[in-house]
């Protein structure tokens, strides 16, 4: 498969395995630089493990046995050996419930620009401040800056989650069901965010909720029983699936 | 049937009342003896000196040199345990996370070695000091009981750090943070409490022993005062204080089983204050 500068990662032949089970057949992907890629399917079809694989989070699933490549950059992130820690600052992710790192608020987001190399502390400051601005959470953690980041609320530590993702300043977000553990108001400004931040970033978005696949999507993946089933525009496969399977699921006779 | 549930819940949970009460009254006991007995006998004297000669025979003096004596080498033998065990306990639990079958092993064979008798681990250090040339000394007692509370350290820190939600890790990778990176910066601040819960639990341990430091760590009545003399112990100087043929010296065997016990409750008392301390900043889950 040829590099396409239109899309930024190209998955061929990937298969996952846990034990005997197979939990993702022969799954053959390109995600479209600088657009929501959603993918959808009911639980349990392997959704968060194709997620996982982009950046190699199934290294820490000792049963699974990943085969298959996933190109990001030009590089098959399945075989890049100790290279992956380096990958993975490509690739933010936010995951379904936020896991804040156990330090201060500040130091949440200052672990991810000390780890690239930023020692100043004046920068440090700086950067910190504009990424907790970005996230829309600057207000009501100023001054704070030094309690542990879980005396948040789960909304604000996942913007947390989302600050600190950014702070790397990765090209690609994956996200795992941002808001499945968020109310409404913290989950409509996560939505608002991925349309605003996909100007600069790649999004891929894992959900199983319609609405906001329908709301916020420009490409579909549907997956179901770990084989894309189909994929496409938005359009495309919400206004006219092609597949049976997508229709019933569209069409709420399964979820 | 409704009614035969209800009698067998009834029976369980009378044998339940029993059991958790007749284990509280058994330790009750065994501290109220502990305290009456010793309280009597404890004196500024027993805690500041050393004994003089014919203590064991009822002469004055004190148990100063089993105290400082028991309290250096089980400082010694904790730090030396949480320098080897905390980076056995990060490596099974950060960098063999794929090697499920290997890590089971590992914790197999460690919870062999926390079974085995610390006389046996006496033995061994009183072996290997012979093949080392080693006399009875505070060095030889600490590596000894060293050896006795590494599978204790390693293995209450593995399961604390086995709690670490894996989300976590994913979050830290995902921040292009390395295995060490993990290890060192995330895993030990998520785990302190944890961490430290262990390291008192294994004192605990190292100053309550008196089979390991028999052969290895000898007996004296001077304070410790080199790692390459011998040095007394708590539990040795019970031991040698209630061999006596002289009541008063029994009773004041009692005295240094409450100093000993005040020092584990000290410890235990302290490591669940730190506990509460840190417990706030762990996650939501």
């Amino acid at each position: 498969m040829e590099i396409e500068p239109t899309h930024k990662i190209h998955i061929e032949n990937l298969n996952v395995y846990a034990g005997k089970q197979q939990i993702l057949n022969n799954i053959n992907i390109r995600i479209p630089k600088n657009k929501i890629t959603v993918i959808l399917g009911p639980s349990g079809c392997g959704k968060t493990t194709l997620l996982k694989c982009m950046n190699r989070l199934t290294d820490l699933y000792p049963e699974l046995k990943v085969t298959g490549k996933v190109m990001i950059n030009g590089k098959n992130v399945l075989d890049a050996g100790e290279d992956i820690v380096k990958l993975r600052q490509y690739m933010g992710l936010l995951s379904q419930r936020p896991y804040p790192l156990p330090m201060t608020i500040y130091n949440n987001i200052a672990f991810g620009l000390k780890l690239k190399g930023i020692k100043k502390s004046r920068e440090l400051h700086k950067q910190v401040v504009r990424y907790l601005q970005q996230a829309n959470l600057w207000d009501e953690v100023k001054n704070r800056l030094r309690e542990p980041a879980s005396r948040l609320s789960i909304g604000q530590q996942q913007r947390l989650c989302l600050a600190r993702g950014l702070a790397v300043n990765p090209e690609i977000i994956l996200a795992d069901e941002p808001t499945s553990a968020l109310d409404p108001i913290s989950s409509q400004y996560i939505e608002e965010k991925f349309v605003e931040l996909k100007n600069d970033y790649t999004i891929v978005l894992v959900t199983h909720i319609l609405r906001q696949a329908r709301r916020i999507a420009d490409y579909v993946v549907f997956m179901y029983l770990g084989e894309v089933i189909e994929q496409g525009t938005v359009d495309e496969v919400f206004g006219n699936p092609k597949m049976e399977k997508t229709k019933q699921y569209l069409g709420g006779t399964f979820n | 049937m409704k009614r035969s549930g209800k009698i067998e819940e009834k029976i369980f949970k009378v044998l339940m009342i029993i059991a958790t009460y007749s284990i509280l009254a058994i330790l009750a006991i065994i501290i109220y003896t502990i305290f009456a007995k010793g309280i009597r006998s404890m004196s500024w004297e027993i805690l500041t000196q050393v004994p003089q000669g014919g203590y064991y025979y009822g002469k004055g003096g004190g148990i100063l040199n089993a105290i400082l004596g028991s309290l250096s080498l089980a400082v010694g033998a904790t730090i030396l345990a949480f320098i080897f065990g905390l980076p056995v306990a990060l490596y099974i639990n950060v960098f063999l996370v794929r090697k499920k079958k290997l890590v089971t092993m590992i914790r197999f064979i460690l919870d062999l070695v926390w079974g085995i008798p610390s006389i046996v681990y006496g033995a061994f250090g009183f072996s290997m000091m012979i093949l080392l040339g080693l006399q009875t000394s505070l060095l030889a007692g600490t590596l000894t009981v060293t050896l006795f509370i590494l599978p204790i350290m390693i293995r209450s820190m593995d399961e604390i750090l086995r709690t670490v939600p894996i989300g976590l890790s994913e979050a830290t990778y995902s921040l292009g943070a390395n295995k060490s990176e993990l290890a060192f910066k995330i895993f030990t601040r998520q785990t302190v409490s944890g961490i430290i819960t262990a390291i008192l639990l294994s004192f605990g341990r190292a100053i309550g022993d008196a089979a390991s430091v028999l052969f290895t760590a000898g007996y004296t009545d001077n304070l410790p005062n080199s790692l390459m003399e011998p040095v007394a112990t708590l539990p040795l100087s019970i031991f040698f204080q209630l061999s006596s043929p002289v009541p008063a010296v029994q009773d004041r065997a009692y005295a240094s089983a409450l100093v000993l016990t005040l020092i584990i409750l000290l410890v235990s008392l302290f490591s669940r204050g730190i506990g509460k301390r840190y417990h706030k900043t762990k996650i939501n889950f």
